[in-house]
């Protein structure tokens, strides 16, 4: 066939190593690259300032036990983790996004909006109020609130198939009874458990410590290989249900995986974090913009979501002084003008 | 157009184990409550153009999904090369055959050629994204259907005619034997009906099986060498074009009084609804 020669069909680059073949998206490796470096310029910035002002050099040597007197305990026992939670939540509930807002096919089906994170913080507020439990527990009973609330959100909507028009209005109705479920709770609640909740659900990494870093990495681990490993399968998915089936791929099932994937994703992250607001929802579609793709991919949106709530954190503590505004009340309202922009764009063109 | 098929149409509607590759046998199919399809037997004839017809709802797409093994019958099952179709992984079906749905979703922003490319899927693994042969088909596959001059453009911006092109050079790049279309023309002005029905025509000349569900009576006739005629989830007729589709069968299957004339280009029957009963230019008398 003469064909062989001929200019290549699709975009991006083909690396063929061995016998081997990779399609690779020079353009969403670029980002991929540039959101990194984005990403360690916060790091350092959130490891090498505050009431402790160091250099570099320092906050290296402290890492391993070594600098100024006092810096080891400082970056040690509070920066570090502090930072690996907020990349660690940052990138699950970028990626949770991503998967939710490609299956319903609308950014408007992540995992704020349909009621998952509401679930988890009212495993939470239970746990709080009811079994005054230990930071384990609650994380604990957040990871339970929120699959619990996603199974019952999947089954609700669930006809044939999970269509993504009925998930969302069925994700929002469910979202708005655990709001008022939670705000029930705590009128009922002594004044002193109630602003534990209370400070619980504006989602913050301020304090958290390895008690918290560790069962939410070792989650990552497992959970984000497994998600990304998908991401062919997403994207056979984007053409319809049927048309990804007549290809050879068994979308139910790869549904059903991704959507626990991604509900496992958000449980954990709200387990760590408590309910951060719209990392999920802004992550993937800025990623989308930036990769110049229609759809969100799944890594891009995992950094973009590391490096907005990173940043949403290092912005909370320096820019507002003796404020300490808490990561999610940051990322709420700097997210709550992009949803609004983001609406206003969707209703103009016609949806 | 009309090739040896002459004796399928005396057979009787059961199925042998070597007329075709994919069969279906005593399937029925149902949404919950609701039965499409009962009891149905059908072969698709190695070689042959299959054409699927039938008034609306009549389950003919159902039972192309059916076929293409997209729902489970509820009882009976889907047959291809001596084996329940379930029996196989499903990239290995899709590698057997292919299937153009009634409607697919266009994924935002994707060019023509990465659309096109995704029909290599059931070829393609992880760590083999690409191959040489991969580009060989798909370059194929656009020439063939026309559309290799699109290749860099995005699929939102194309015409409908210039989308249904796109979506058959994807099924075409899955390079199956068989071949299920679920009506290939909707959405088409006649010009680019007749010119995807006329590719069709070319793959069976070229020895793919083809199994289509079309709208337009006479088209089918035209082009079928096979007709399946459905009604209310039951094949009433099917064989040849020429010998099965009278007036009485058009009356029982469509409700419609009709004469059948030939076609002036290829003698396939025409149907031609009778006129309005008041009609000053009615040219015949009465029935």
């Amino acid at each position: 066939m003469s064909t062989h020669t001929g200019p290549r069909p699709i975009s991006g680059v083909v690396l063929r190593p061995f016998s081997l073949s990779v399609r690779l998206r020079p353009r969403a490796l670029l980002v991929g690259l540039a959101l990194l470096a984005v990403l360690t310029i916060v790091g350092v910035v959130t490891l090498t300032t505050g009431d402790y002002e160091a250099t570099v050099p320092e906050v290296i040597d402290a890492l391993f036990g070594g600098g100024p007197p006092g810096l080891d305990v400082v970056v040690r026992r509070f920066r570090l983790p502090r930072l690996l939670v907020a990349i660690g939540v940052g990138a699950a509930l970028g990626t949770a996004g991503a998967v939710f807002q490609s299956i319903t096919r609308n950014p408007l089906g992540s995992p704020d909006v349909i009621g998952f994170t509401n679930g988890s913080a009212t495993g939470a507020v239970l746990a709080i109020l009811l079994l005054r439990a230990t930071t384990v527990e609650v994380a604990a009973a957040a990871v339970i609130g929120g699959v619990l609330s996603a199974a019952a959100v999947y089954l609700l909507s669930y006809r044939r198939g999970v269509a993504g028009f009925r998930l969302i209005l069925v994700g929002i109705g469910v979202s708005a009874m655990l709001t008022s479920v939670n705000t029930y709770l705590l009128s009922r609640a002594s004044l002193r458990e109630a602003q534990i909740a209370q400070l619980w659900l504006l989602g913050s990494v301020n304090g958290r410590s390895w008690e918290h870093v560790v069962p939410l990495w070792a989650s990552l681990v497992v959970l984000l290989p497994a998600v990304l490993a998908m991401s062919r399968s997403l994207a056979m998915l984007e053409l319809g249900a049927d048309t990804a089936s007549a290809l050879g791929l068994w979308s139910g099932k790869v549904t059903l995986g991704l959507l626990l994937g991604g509900v496992a994703l958000t449980a954990v992250a709200t387990a760590a974090a408590g309910p951060i607001a719209f990392v999920a929802l802004a992550a993937p579609q800025i990623a989308a913009r930036l990769v110049r793709s229609g759809t969100p991919p799944l890594l891009p949106a995992a950094l973009t979501g590391a490096v907005l709530l990173a940043g949403a954190d290092l912005a909370g503590q320096q820019l507002f002084g003796s404020l300490r505004l808490p990561a999610g009340v940051t990322t709420a309202a700097v997210g709550g003008i992009y949803l609004i922009w983001l609406l206003g764009r969707e209703w103009r063109k016609g949806w | 157009m009309v090739t040896a098929m002459k004796s399928m149409a005396i057979q009787p509607a059961v199925p042998s184990a070597h007329a075709g590759r994919l069969q279906a046998r005593g399937v029925t199919i149902g949404y919950e409550e609701r039965v499409v399809a009962a009891d149905l037997d059908l072969t698709v004839p190695d070689g042959s153009f299959t054409v699927v017809i039938g008034p609306n709802a009549c389950g003919k797409s159902t039972l192309l999904k059916a076929l293409a093994r997209l729902i489970r019958p509820r009882t009976g099952s889907v047959w291809l090369d001596g084996q329940a179709i379930s029996a196989y992984s499903t990239k290995h079906v899709a590698r057997e055959l292919g299937l153009l749905p009634q409607s697919s979703l266009v994924p935002g922003g994707i060019t023509v050629g990465d659309l096109v490319a995704r029909g290599r899927y059931p070829h393609q693994s992880m760590l083999r994204q690409w191959s040489p042969h991969d580009q060989q088909v798909v370059a194929a596959a656009m020439a063939r259907t026309g559309v290799s001059e699109l290749a860099h453009r995005v699929v939102d911006e194309l015409s409908g005619g210039q989308r249904q092109r796109v979506w058959l050079a994807m099924v075409l790049a899955q390079e199956t034997s068989i071949l299920l279309l679920d009506e290939p023309t909707t959405f088409l002005d006649i010009a680019h009906q007749v010119e995807v029905l006329n590719l069709c025509a070319d793959l069976h000349e070229q020895g793919s099986t083809l199994a289509v569900v079309l709208h337009d009576i006479n088209q089918a006739c035209r082009y079928a060498t096979n007709l399946v005629v459905m009604r209310d989830g039951r094949i009433v007729a099917h064989g040849d074009p020429s010998d099965i589709v009278t007036e009485a069968l058009i009356a029982e299957v469509f409700g419609l009084d009709c004469r059948i004339i030939p076609d002036p280009e290829v003698g396939t029957p025409i149907v031609v609804p009778v006129a309005r009963p008041g009609d000053p230019r009615r040219r015949t008398a009465g029935n």
